[in-house]
């Protein structure tokens, strides 16, 4: 039992670092309708920025710039690329996204080499007790700094003039053009925005129990690409619920794969994807995504 | 005419090219011909019916070793069942679209990105299948791939054959079949592209509810391009296994996918040259860097320090190369040079002819 509730919260934990990164993919799919397979690069800009700068500047400095950064990157490809392309095809765009993801992961992992980089977070391997249930404290404060994000992500877009203006490019880009939202603009910060919260989840990817960052982190990122569509592409609530579908599913997988070894070994790694096409299987739009409904 | 002469010239070269050159550029070449065929069937998929797929590496995962269980001889530890290899490598092509088949489900179902992300699933689950499924994949050690025997010709070393002076190894042998294979492929997607599927993959990918409206049965048309794509794939597999003489799970990866992927846009979305062309730079480009490392300024021989390694420089790359491509030459390289062939010739006098303005430009419609 104990065993369950550790991996239950473990899980809940990991999946809102998930949602993190599937918010992100998100909102840049709201704003541009681009699926950006660049998503695991920009987390692995970031984390690799505040693995290098912590020694340098101290871990909140690092942390700041490490998301900054990101942010820029983000907003960087949008200005650079996808806003210059000029393509008939959204499946073309992605395509695009993926010669950038290209070339930043293969520079990012030529410098990392074959090292393991620690994050130099001041949580360090330390653990919590509650009754019989042991915790590590990065996941506790994981689970809170991503809560809070999310909850603020969405108190924002629901009621600031820039979430108002976001919502409307995406419900229908022309007339928002129409009524004085910056189309560019938008776009862009929805970017920088996905951008920023991608690095914060490097930094939960990374940190204990995980041994650091190394040259497969940008792999782990790619389990919140089943988070954001099993949840729906263009659903903030299916990315929240598909992240924590997916780090439940992955932390009990992983806890109990002794038990399923007819299953084989990491089976923990895939059983996101089959949840995925699980879900697929019967709901094609995701769990909360829109059915695209044609008038003709 | 010149069509004609051009390519009896093109198939002359080719054909003389075991007769002078080594090893490294026939397996480099060999290489190039596995990713050609890949990148026919991906281009189908992804450049003709508007499907992304990112799960193209499964597919040559399953013909190559699929190719490797139906030929081997069983061992204590290794499945295999010692089929004739001929045989074989037709079934391991089957097998692959068997397997691209019951992904039917969802590739009729998604489109577009949609489809690219549910593909990621079969390239983590197959990697899981290959690293665990040791009985028949022989698990992170890979497994041997048997030399191909067609009608009693060995595509192997033995029985020692000499050509014209040259001696004629697994590489020359396999040079040709690989040149047969590839011709066929480029023949065969051709006639799809050309004939009514390829009319009905095109509307599909231009218009979903036009084509569902003229008739065309959108979901039956994207799964059954789906299981020709994986077919293509299957039969790259085969190929590569042969060339390798091992297969590797490792090899076949989200990186091989990728690449792919990068081929058809480089070389131009939708047509089977662009995939011949965009494969051919894709897979010679880090074997080009790796020959002249030395003299290349920047990139450094591999596994010295410092520098970069002519494969990342070869990712870095093409990596660029698509994200240009899609910037500034819609259409790739082969847009390129069509773009270059159908110049009007310039006019002598200033003739004020009408020239299409911007706005007569058909907006792009949702």
């Amino acid at each position: 039992m104990t065993t369950f509730v550790e991996l239950l919260v473990n899980g809940i934990s990991i999946g809102a670092v998930y949602a993190l990164i599937a918010l992100g993919f998100v909102i840049i799919f709201k704003a541009t309708e681009v699926v950006n397979f660049a998503h695991a690069s920009l987390l692995l800009a970031g984390g690799y920025l505040v693995a290098r700068l912590w020694p340098l500047v101290g871990f909140w400095a690092a942390l700041l710039i490490g998301v900054a950064a990101a942010a820029l990157v983000a907003a960087a490809i949008e200005f650079l690329v996808i806003r210059r392309a000029d393509v008939a095809s959204h499946s073309v765009l992605a395509i695009v996204t993926i010669g950038v993801d290209i070339v930043i992961t293969t520079e990012l992992t030529r410098q990392i080499g074959t090292d393991v980089l620690a994050m130099g977070d001041p949580w360090g391997s330390e653990v919590v007790r509650f009754g019989g249930v042991t915790l590590a404290e990065t996941r506790i404060v994981a689970l809170v700094t991503a809560a809070a994000l999310i909850t603020a992500f969405l108190l924002a877009f629901k009621y600031t003039g820039w979430g108002v203006a976001m919502r409307a490019a995406a419900e229908d880009a022309e007339t928002a053009a129409l009524m004085g939202v910056r189309l560019g603009r938008v776009s862009m910060s929805a970017w920088a925005v996905a951008g920023g919260l991608a690095a914060v989840a490097a930094l939960f990817l990374c940190v204990f129990p995980t041994p650091g960052l190394d040259r497969s982190t940008s792999l782990v990122a790619l389990k919140a690409f089943p988070a954001a569509i099993l949840g729906g592409l263009d659903s903030t609530t299916g990315a929240l619920v598909g992240g924590l579908v997916i780090g439940v599913t992955e932390s009990m997988m992983s806890g109990y794969q002794n038990d399923m070894v007819f299953l084989g070994r990491g089976i923990g790694d895939v059983a996101p994807f089959l949840v995925m096409l699980v879900i697929l299987l019967i709901r094609p739009a995701g769990l909360f995504g829109t059915k695209e409904l044609a008038r003709v | 005419m010149y069509r004609c002469l051009a390519w009896t010239g093109v198939a002359a070269v080719l054909f003389l090219v075991p007769f002078y050159l080594d090893g490294f550029w026939l397996q480099t070449g060999l290489f190039a011909m596995s990713a050609a065929i890949g990148a026919i069937g991906i281009n189908l998929l992804t450049g003709a019916t508007g499907q992304l797929s990112m799960g193209h590496a499964f597919f040559l995962a399953v013909g190559a070793y699929a190719y490797v269980f139906f030929s081997a001889e069983p061992t204590a530890k290794l499945g295999g069942l010692g089929l004739p290899t001929g045989l074989a490598a037709v079934l391991a092509v089957v097998v692959a679209g068997v397997a691209g088949g019951l992904f039917s489900p969802i590739a009729g179902r998604l489109k577009g990105a949609y489809l690219g992300i549910a593909t990621f699933a079969l390239i983590f689950g197959g990697q899981h299948v290959l690293f665990n499924a040791e009985h028949l994949t022989g698990g992170f050690n890979g497994r041997a791939v048997p030399e191909l025997d067609l009608f009693g010709f060995s595509f192997g070393d033995t029985p020692a054959l000499v050509v014209l002076q040259v001696p004629f190894g697994t590489l020359e042998r396999l040079w040709f079949l690989g040149l047969a294979l590839v011709a066929l492929s480029i023949v065969f997607a051709q006639g799809v592209l050309k004939g009514r599927p390829g009319r009905a993959m095109n509307t599909i990918r231009d218009h979903e509810i036009a084509a569902g409206v003229m008739g065309v049965p959108v979901a039956r048309y994207r799964a059954g391009v789906f299981v020709l794509s994986s077919m293509y794939g299957g039969l790259a597999g085969v190929l590569l296994a042969l060339v390798f003489q091992r297969t590797v799970p490792e090899y076949f990866g989200v990186l091989l996918s990728l690449d792919y992927l990068a081929m058809i846009v480089i070389g131009g979305l939708g047509s089977v040259g662009g995939a011949v062309g965009g494969a051919l730079f894709v897979s010679l480009l880090p074997q080009l860097l790796t020959k002249y490392s030395d003299s290349i300024p920047l990139v450094a021989a591999p596994g010295t320090p410092g520098g970069v390694s002519p494969a990342e420089a070869a990712r870095i790359l093409y990596g660029a190369a698509v994200v240009t491509v899609v910037l500034f030459l819609p259409g790739g390289l082969l847009g390129l040079i069509r773009k270059i062939r159908l110049r009007p010739p310039r006019l002598r006098l200033p003739l004020s002819s009408p020239s299409p303005s911007p706005e007569t430009r058909s907006p792009h419609v949702p």
